[in-house]
């Protein structure tokens, strides 16, 4: 009995101090930013720093931030695709293995593609339909300066 | 017994939790360590350990502030070749004259056309593949041309650091230095410098930002622009951050001559960057490196007009500069520096041409060789024509044709030659501007086959 409570208090020492750790860390991370629309979360890895220098000289600055871009419109797709990326982001810069420069994933991209729609369907409605052939148009192929210039 | 169990088996149970609890906070220590890490990363993008003043040339002193880019710097002294370009370590038995136990391979043994070309000038003497950053002084230095020609010190504008010894010689005046070293023999002006390029040749001590520090080329941009009618130009006030970042490279790798007795350096852009454009001036001027020793040829010798021909190309046009591609950016912890191992794209593709062109680095690779493989057949058919129409220009000298009736035909070879030179002594195989160099080979075939049928004419007109 009294080697058991003895391991009780061990076990809520360690479970305490890793929540306490964690929770740190969180912070220290600035890890509830991430759940915001700011742009300036990015940055929080200085490997966005370029991207975010480049956006804010963009034409979209004062209309779209990086999730108005880089995430789905609908709430729960939203936060999948910020969980995801946000994992990934974290494996890479923790690990330190990234390519560089640093490539969207072809997933991402379409998102990006999605979101050009979302603003402008009316505009490239007739762009993109009525035509031949299989090659679907790409706005950021040719817009790439748009955003953010690397 | 059941009881005596069950209480072991939940020691187990908590021994098991707390030796995953342990774990799980270590780890997550381990992570709270790794992104403390990298916030301090981004925190200084340099320390100062040493203060750095305009008068410090030893690149060393400098490294000791900016270690990255020392080391980078430090690297240019590799020899790897490309196909077209680069350098082959050549072992070599050092002599008295010359220490050097290992050299470029020589572009004369590689093609032998260029000895007929250059005959009678120092080039065809010796005449070697470039090596790095690292070797610009010391191969200069031992060059068998200086036992053919007495070098001057003009020589040292782009083979030694100059900024500090321009500066000491001239009394603290930079142009004044540069007209002394100029007028020295290679011999004296030699000791008066000590490393090849340095930090100090393109940055500012105070701020680090890049600037001209060879008057020279702040000369031949005044010309330059003059031409384009603006006048007064100060390169080092008026040139952008992207501009300066392919004038830094300009102040050397470019065309000049040495004018007059004192030798004085001049970039040749009173008209323009073009090929014609300075060989328009060089008639003007009526300036000749050599008189070739077959033909009695009035000849020009290209020195390395990466930065006019450069000028030419889409890459220029597109506001691409020099360090873009020579010295693209690289990532180090936060730091995000412009590599100082400055080398042939070709041997740095991810780094140099992806940022712009999302190709597989093999394609990029192919087309920039597609380009150099094209460049140098046209460059064959061209050195093919010029070196007829020396041998040609020969026997007819040795016929007993007279100066006068030589002229037209050895003018020809004049312009097809410099115009050859001009782009086989660029350092790109013409990558730097596809069609421009292109342009000047095709232009230079039809000159030495025109200069060729007005030997030939001479032939028929007279017995």
């Amino acid at each position: 009995m009294r080697a058991g409570s003895a391991f009780g208090i061990v076990l809520g020492i360690l479970v305490g101090a890793t929540a306490g750790i964690g929770g740190y860390t969180f912070l220290y991370a600035k890890g509830g930013s991430y759940l915001t629309n700011d742009p300036e979360a990015c940055t929080n890895c200085h490997v966005m720093r370029e991207q975010f220098d480049g956006w804010m000289k963009s034409s979209h600055r004062n209309v779209a931030g990086c999730n108005d871009c880089h995430t789905p419109h609908a709430p729960v797709p939203k936060y999948a695709t910020k969980a995801e990326n946000g994992f990934r982001h974290s494996l890479a810069f923790t690990s330190g293995r990234f390519p560089e420069p640093i490539e969207i994933t072809p997933h991402a991209r379409e998102i990006t593609e999605q979101a050009c729609r979302h603003c402008h369907e009316e505009i490239v409605e007739a762009i993109d339909t009525g035509r031949h052939g299989d090659e679907k148009l790409s706005c950021i192929r040719c817009h790439r300066s748009v955003g953010h210039l690397r | 017994m059941a009881k005596g169990g069950g209480s072991a088996r939940s020691g187990r149970l908590v021994l098991g939790a707390a030796i995953l609890a342990a774990i799980l906070a270590a780890g997550v220590t381990g992570l709270l360590v790794n992104i403390f890490e990298h916030k301090q990363e981004a925190k200084n993008p340099f320390f100062r350990v040493v203060e750095i003043t305009d008068e410090i040339e030893d690149p060393i002193v400098w490294g000791k502030n900016f270690p990255q880019q020392y080391d980078l710097y430090s690297r240019t002294v590799d020899q790897v070749r490309t196909r077209y370009g680069g350098s082959e370590g050549v072992p070599r038995t050092p002599t008295d004259a010359d220490p050097r136990s290992v050299v470029a391979q020589s572009k004369l043994e590689e093609d032998p056309r260029l000895k007929a070309i250059w005959a009678g000038y120092a080039f065809a003497r010796d005449f070697r593949e470039e090596r790095g950053h690292a070797f610009m002084l010391e191969d200069q230095s031992f060059t068998e041309r200086q036992l053919a020609v007495k070098q001057p010190g003009s020589c040292m504008n782009c083979h030694a650091s100059v900024y500090v010894p321009y500066k000491k010689l001239g009394g603290g005046d930079l142009t004044a230095g540069f007209e002394k070293m100029n007028q020295m023999p290679y011999s004296e002006a030699r000791t008066h410098v000590e490393h090849p390029i340095a930090c100090i040749d393109c940055h500012d001590p105070e701020t680090m930002q890049l600037r001209i520090t060879r008057p020279g080329f702040m000369e031949g941009m005044q010309a330059l622009k003059a031409s384009q009618g603006v006048a007064d130009y100060d390169v080092n006030k008026s040139a952008t951050r992207q501009e300066m970042r392919s004038f830094v490279c300009a102040q050397c790798h470019v065309e000049y001559y040495f004018k007059g007795a004192e030798k004085r350096l001049v970039y040749p852009w009173h008209k323009g960057l073009k090929v014609e454009e300075i060989l328009d001036y060089y008639d003007e001027v009526g300036h000749k490196d050599w008189v070739h020793a077959a033909s009695g040829a009035p000849a020009l010798k290209a020195q390395h007009p990466e930065f006019e021909l450069w000028s030419q190309g889409i890459h220029a046009r597109s506001g691409v500069a020099c360090a873009d591609c020579h010295m693209p950016y690289r990532r180090i912890g936060a730091m995000k520096i412009s590599d100082h191992h400055v080398r042939s794209p070709l041997l740095n593709v991810s780094a140099a041409c992806q940022p712009c062109h999302k190709w597989p680095e093999e394609e990029l690779k192919s087309r920039v060789e597609e380009i150099q493989d094209r460049t140098y057949g046209l460059r064959n058919h061209a050195m093919d024509a010029l070196v007829a129409l020396i041998e040609d220009l020969g026997k007819a000298k040795e016929s007993g044709r007279s100066d006068e009736e030589l002229s037209a035909a050895r003018q020809m070879q004049r312009e097809a030659q410099f115009r050859i030179d001009f782009v086989e002594a660029e350092n790109s195989t013409g990558f730097h501007a596809p069609q421009e160099a292109a342009r000047i080979l095709g232009e230079a075939i039809d000159i030495a086959r025109k200069g060729q049928l007005a030997v030939r004419d001479l032939a028929l007109k007279t017995p």
